[in-house]
């Protein structure tokens, strides 16, 4: 017996074992610290938590063109208006030449936050002619609020100084005449000028409540979209379904997990249990590199790291059956673990650069969802090699080394 | 020892009586498309205990979509699948649904142009394109030319299993599916390579007049037990997530596990013999 090494051993397992607990925190002493479970820093994809993912996609107008500058204005306009909404890192972002991408997480009504995201809020004043006075070009601020007196909502808007000037021109020069407030050339109020405005102030009036006009606020100060936005691709999850998705996943992932924990102790015995801790350690490391790289985990993500215990068990099951094999040639324990190793590396190398080159292409020509598949499954296939040549390696080593199971047969040879 | 090697033309006509009914279907009554590819609306409703599937049929046709797919998915859940619908009009359905048939809730409303349907098309096709030839390179950088043919021939095989059962039951395929038979091409194609592996190894050491489909035949012998339990482990993870995990990835989970047992099979049984009847094509062709 060498005892230094089985101390080696049990220590593992306790750090193994309190690294494990204080990933998911199952035990009630947790409740109080603060930053535990240190898994709750993964960032639950839009299927998991509930949200929305949108395609948008410009089309030219007789009125604007699609161009590199629009679609900047466009990325710039669609960012202040979510910003304002308050919604918790959004992603916005371009993809080709015409699209942006939206994905807004934990919002209540999805579909209605999408409406209202690719409004034009184009707004104009316009003289009974029909003259364009000013628009929403001209706009310094917009708030919403009550008038002090009566107590109807409004949403009250301030003019640039050009703006200021222009309004108090049309107003000096239209007393007495009515001017149209239009919003995406739907007319919604016609007052008629009682005497010269020339504060650079006005108001729009006719609000349910203080929410629509909060709205309708964000809209005119974020200003107007330079370019008409199309719904290419919308794909809205409920809460309720995130939610859903999520538990039933870890339910389905323990089962798998313990299914295989199980598999390989009765199968392989003592490199089994050496296995499954490297197994364990194997799926720490991986969640630990999902947190550290923010990888967004999405329900095919959640398949993906599935897939790729499969994957990590795999590279020591073709090395096992490679040690077995030198044990039946009458080599000992030790050695026969290291040719064991050697021999069997080479197959999980080639084995694996194939699937990486899937995992890869898959990844360069899917959609934002195959993404998170891809990626899981890409660090799930590097960690597990990385895990098999290292950790299993030396634990198996330290097992042999310890002199607790010297027959062959502990092996499964 | 049984000889997988001596029997090939068994295992070819097996894959054939496989392969060739869902090729027939393929080709006469195609995949069931689902809105990822057509385009078009897919909204899945939680609704009130009461209310049955028939009743939802009616309030959908009252409303003007009597086109529409409807479909039970689960316990009070329901898909309904419709032309593709602007974001006002689906919100006036919604809103309709939510006034006839009051305890509605939204689950999920996924919206799909047609020019997004025929780009997944186009990049389903490149990608598996793109997939196969780079790991056909890499097995004849790293192994020989012959066994990389044979590797792609066996994930091809997998492909139109996967393809052919899809298309046979008609099951509705998105575009996880698509997800699905690449990522049954890596795993196939993994446990060919263990498979060639040990070939290489073992051709290193051949004897003189050893004949190729013994050594072929030793070598599948040899790496049987890891290849069944590699498949094994694989299965357990799968079978937990379509019986437990989330329903919306039920489709792709069922695709995996029809193409991981037709991959096993396809590499010990059609991988290794192909490239030992190619090795001797070469042979009679001297």
């Amino acid at each position: 017996m060498r005892w230094s090494k089985i101390l080696t051993l049990v220590i593992i397992v306790l750090v193994v074992i309190s690294v494990g607990l204080t990933a998911a925190a199952p035990l009630s002493i947790f409740k109080n610290i603060k930053w535990l479970p240190w898994g709750k820093d993964i960032v639950l994809g839009l299927d998991l938590r509930g949200g929305v993912h949108v395609v948008l996609e410009a089309k030219d107008t007789a009125t604007s063109k699609v161009t590199e500058d629009t679609m900047k204005k466009a990325v710039a306009v669609l960012e202040n208006r979510i910003n304002q909404t308050g919604v918790t890192e959004p992603v916005i972002q371009r993809q080709g030449d015409r699209r942006i991408i939206v994905e807004l997480a934990g919002i209540k009504d999805p579909d209605k936050a999408v409406i209202d995201m690719i409004k034009p809020a184009f707004l104009e004043f316009k003289t009974q002619d029909g003259q364009t006075i000013v628009t929403g070009a001209d706009l310094k601020d917009a708030i919403e609020g009550r008038d002090p007196t009566s107590g109807q909502v409004e949403v009250n808007l301030t003019f640039t100084a050009e703006g200021t000037r222009k309004f108090a021109q049309a107003t000096t020069a239209n007393v007495h005449k009515p001017i149209g407030i239009y919003l995406d050339k739907q007319l919604l109020q016609n007052p008629v000028v009682e005497e010269p405005i020339t504060n650079g102030k006005a108001r729009i009036t006719g609000y349910t409540d203080l929410e629509e006009a909060h709205k309708v606020a964000i809209l005119l100060r974020s200003g107007a979209l330079p370019v008409q936005l199309d719904v290419m691709e919308k794909r809205t999850v409920g809460p309720q379904l995130g939610q859903d998705s999520l538990d039933r996943s870890i339910n389905a992932g323990i089962v798998g997990i313990i299914a295989i924990l199980v598999f390989m102790l009765v199968y392989y015995r003592v490199p089994g249990a050496v296995a499954d801790l490297a197994l364990i350690i194997y799926a720490l490391i991986v969640f630990a590199i999902f947190i550290g790289i923010h990888a967004t985990m999405t329900l095919p993500g959640i398949a993906g790291f599935l897939l790729s215990l499969g994957i990590a068990v795999d590279a020591n099951v073709v090395i096992f059956e490679r040690v077995k094999e030198e044990l039946r040639f009458g080599k000992s324990i030790r050695s026969a673990i290291d040719a064991g190793f050697k021999r069997g590396f080479i197959a999980v190398f080639d084995s694996n650069v194939t699937t990486l080159i899937a995992a890869v292409v898959l990844y360069y020509f899917g959609t934002s969802l195959i993404r998170g598949f891809a990626v899981t499954l890409s660090i799930g296939i590097l960690a597990s090699m990385f895990t098999a040549i290292t950790m299993t390696r030396w634990m198996l080593h330290l097992v042999a080394g310890t002199n607790l199971f010297k027959s062959a047969k502990n092996y499964g040879a | 020892m049984f000889n997988f090697v001596k029997h090939r033309k068994i295992w070819y006509i097996i894959s054939l009586l496989v392969i060739l009914p869902g090729l027939y279907s393929l080709i006469t009554r195609g995949l069931n498309l689902g809105i990822d590819f057509t385009g078009g609306n897919m909204i899945e409703l939680k609704l009130g205990p009461d209310i049955t599937i028939q009743q939802v049929r009616e309030t959908v046709n009252e409303l003007g979509y009597g086109s529409s797919r409807i479909q039970q998915s689960g316990n009070g859940t329901y898909l309904i699948r419709t032309k593709e619908l602007q974001e006002d009009e689906s919100a006036k359905f919604i809103s309709n649904l939510q006034a006839k048939l009051h305890d509605v809730k939204l689950l999920r409303n996924e919206r799909v142009g047609p020019v997004i349907g025929r780009e997944l098309t186009m990049n389903a096709i490149m990608a598996l394109l793109i997939a196969s030839v780079l790991m056909l390179i890499y097995i004849t950088f790293r192994f020989e030319f012959k066994q990389g043919v044979a590797a792609i021939i066996a994930l091809l095989h997998d492909v139109l299993v996967v393809i052919g059962v899809f298309s046979l039951f008609q099951i509705e395929i998105d575009s996880a599916f698509v997800a699905a038979v690449l990522t049954i091409i890596g795993y196939s194609i993994n446990d060919t390579i263990i498979i060639f592996d040990r070939i290489r190894e073992n051709m290193k050491t051949r004897k003189k007049g050893e004949i190729l489909e013994d050594l072929v035949n030793i070598s599948l012998w040899q790496t049987l037990a890891r290849s069944i339990n590699t498949v094994l482990t694989v299965i357990f993870v799968l079978l937990a997530l379509f019986f437990l995990g989330g329903t919306t990835i039920k489709t792709f989970v069922l695709a995996m596990l029809i193409g991981v047992s037709s991959g096993a099979y396809s590499s010990i049984f059609n991988a290794s013999p192909v490239w030992v009847d190619l090795k001797l094509m070469e042979k009679a062709n001297r």
